[in-house]
């Protein structure tokens, strides 16, 4: 996915501002940055969920724009945090959803299967027939994922998938974000607060401030003290645990 | 088997109703007579017993699934045609078809109410989308208040042209006055009931968010703008042939989905059915409680729905989550993940 001079304009100022680079495939990215940096926002045009107002977004040879909505649904999927949640449907009904772009209203025998696959993939089995309003916010995240892999695309992107999260769940989610690239081979997208969830989970990093980009580049590359310190604007140390890079901050 | 249960029961108790009803009035209809050939008999079943089954029918099944419809594509559970200035909005159009086009047939009448009604639909849903309400209560309160607004200017144009007179058969429904040649325009609900079966999944990705749609290559915009088009348009060939008739939608969807969930493909059938029921029981109610004489049907139905409308309000708002899961017996909560 090849990204160019991206813009979007709030009341005449740019929160996006010309931004350009180009998303490794099969790899996970995160995207980072302090709050309203714009990091959602391209996350969101690269989605089709938020118009542009300047730039270009090819997806797979082929400019965003020029792509039916349905076929994009097939190769790319989005999870915002903005669903409705007092929907009373089974968490089976949720994941079922994932094959709409494939079969519209008529469920196949093929789709009832990779349902089933998604469902056991994410461990959701004992919660079916269970509806979403009464699980657990980590359990509903699962559900989400589940539908997000029975959609069956080449792109997932996550935006703040752990917002909301425990400590446990929010690792877990990670871990699944890894798995979605290492066993499914996905490209993964993700928009992330937590820096040292990036830093440890993903490929590349795409730090953002201010509508620009200020460093993307592989994790040990970001993760520097000089770069996240002109990024946030707080004094950060860098440790290194398990060959990784971990930031400390206060 | 057990998934069509409920199913099965509705048809059957819908039945034995319908038999019912159709022996239920002032003038003995009996099936010795009807087999024997008696004309008068045969007269009155053909032209007003059976067209008013029919009509009530409709109206049962228009109603609840506009309701429905309603409530998924707003996101909120309060949301009918009577919270959501549907009902005012076609009360409007055929009061104006009556002022301007005073030989106006009735499908021309039919015409305004669905101009109106799929106006004052958008406009509504405009008006909700560019506020959005913390509360989930406040969403009906707006559209009250949107409908007395319309209702008001209702009113007033009825007042000022003195056609109050023939408004007020048309604010208070009823079916006394349906038979045949004069309702079917009702039967405009079975086409439209269908049309939103076909779309339920769509209908159903729409209730999720805009977002959550665009991920699945559905277009929000143009499903909410159907599917609330569908909504007005069986609301006013209901209010054009029997008048407003309030609750139904609000309450039967509401009551089917407590047991049923949320999955429009799954509920459609039943809350159609249930709708069905639930009329035709008030009518006979109607009927029954001052014979010879008999009540209009939104007298009932106004007042078993608001009874039922604020067990619903404190029964969401106190017990939430839940009251449903003990109402199913569902396990208690296994909290692992």
């Amino acid at each position: 996915m090849n990204i160019r001079k991206l813009t979007k304009r709030y009341d005449g100022k740019a929160v996006v501002d010309g931004v350009s680079f180009t998303i490794p495939k099969g790899k996970v990215t995160s995207l980072i940055g302090p709050n309203g940096a714009g990091k959602s926002t391209v996350m969101g045009m690269i989605s089709r969920l938020i118009a542009r107002d300047e730039g270009m977004v090819d997806f797979e040879g082929k400019e965003m724009k020029q792509w039916k909505s349905r076929e994009l649904s097939k190769r790319l999927a989005i999870l915002t945090q903005h669903n409705n949640v007092q929907m009373k449907l089974t968490v089976r009904e949720l994941v079922a959803f994932g094959r709409f772009p494939y079969s519209g209203n008529r469920l196949t025998a093929e789709d009832e299967g990779i349902i089933d696959n998604a469902i056991s993939y994410m461990e959701l089995e004992e919660f079916e027939q269970r509806f979403i309003d009464e699980l657990s916010g980590g359990q509903r995240q699962r559900a989400y994922i589940a539908m997000v892999i029975a959609q069956d695309t080449d792109y997932v992107l996550l935006d703040e998938p752990t917002n909301n999260l425990d400590i446990y769940h929010a690792s877990n989610m990670m871990k699944m974000a890894r798995r979605l690239c290492d066993e499914l081979g996905k490209t993964v997208i993700l928009v992330l607060h937590e820096l040292n969830y990036a830093a440890f989970y993903s490929d590349y990093i795409c730090a953002f401030a201010n509508g620009r980009i200020e460093k993307f580049g592989t994790v040990k590359e970001v993760m520097q003290k000089d770069v996240l310190g002109k990024i946030y604007n707080v004094d950060f140390e860098i440790m290194e645990i398990q060959g990784k890079p971990l930031s400390i901050y206060y | 088997m057990r998934k069509y249960g409920s199913t099965l029961v509705l048809v059957l108790v819908l039945f034995i109703l319908s038999v019912c009803s159709l022996f239920i009035g002032v003038i003995d209809v009996n099936l010795q007579g009807l087999l024997g050939g008696n004309v008068e008999q045969l007269h009155i079943f053909l032209a007003s017993r059976l067209p008013r089954l029919l009509a009530i029918l409709c109206t049962g099944v228009g109603m609840s699934v506009a309701g429905l419809i309603m409530q998924q594509l707003c996101m909120n559970k309060f949301v009918s045609p009577t919270t959501g200035a549907t009902i005012a909005s076609a009360e409007l159009g055929v009061l104006i078809a009556l002022l301007f086009m005073p030989s106006s047939t009735l499908w021309g009448r039919a015409l305004f109410a669905f101009a109106a009604a799929i106006l004052g639909i958008w406009i509504f849903v405009w008006f909700i989308q560019r506020i959005t309400f913390k509360d989930v209560v406040m969403v009906p309160l707006v559209g009250i208040m949107f409908s007395n607004v319309i209702g008001g200017i209702t009113n007033y144009l009825a007042y000022k042209y003195e056609m109050t007179q023939a408004l007020s058969s048309w604010l208070v429904g009823h079916f006394a006055l349906v038979i045949r040649g004069r309702y079917e325009i009702v039967y405009l609900v079975l086409p439209l009931v269908i049309l939103a079966f076909l779309f339920a999944t769509h209908f159903n990705i729409v209730g999720m968010g805009k977002d959550f749609s665009q991920n699945l290559g559905v277009n929000y915009n143009l499903v909410l703008f159907l599917g609330l088009g569908i909504a007005a348009m069986i609301t006013a060939s209901v209010v054009v042939v029997v008048g407003a008739i309030s609750y139904i939608g609000l309450i039967v969807p509401n009551l089917v989905a407590l047991f049923k969930g949320d999955k429009i493909k799954g509920t459609l059938i039943d809350t159609a059915l249930f709708g069905a029921v639930f009329v035709l029981a008030c009518d006979m109610l109607g009927r029954v409680i001052i014979a010879p004489f008999e009540l209009p049907i939104e007298l009932i139905i106004g007042v078993l729905g608001s009874i039922l409308f604020i067990g619903l309000l404190f029964y969401r708002l106190k017990n939430g989550r839940r009251a449903v899961a003990w109402l199913k017996k569902v396990k208690p909560e296994q909290q692992s993940c």
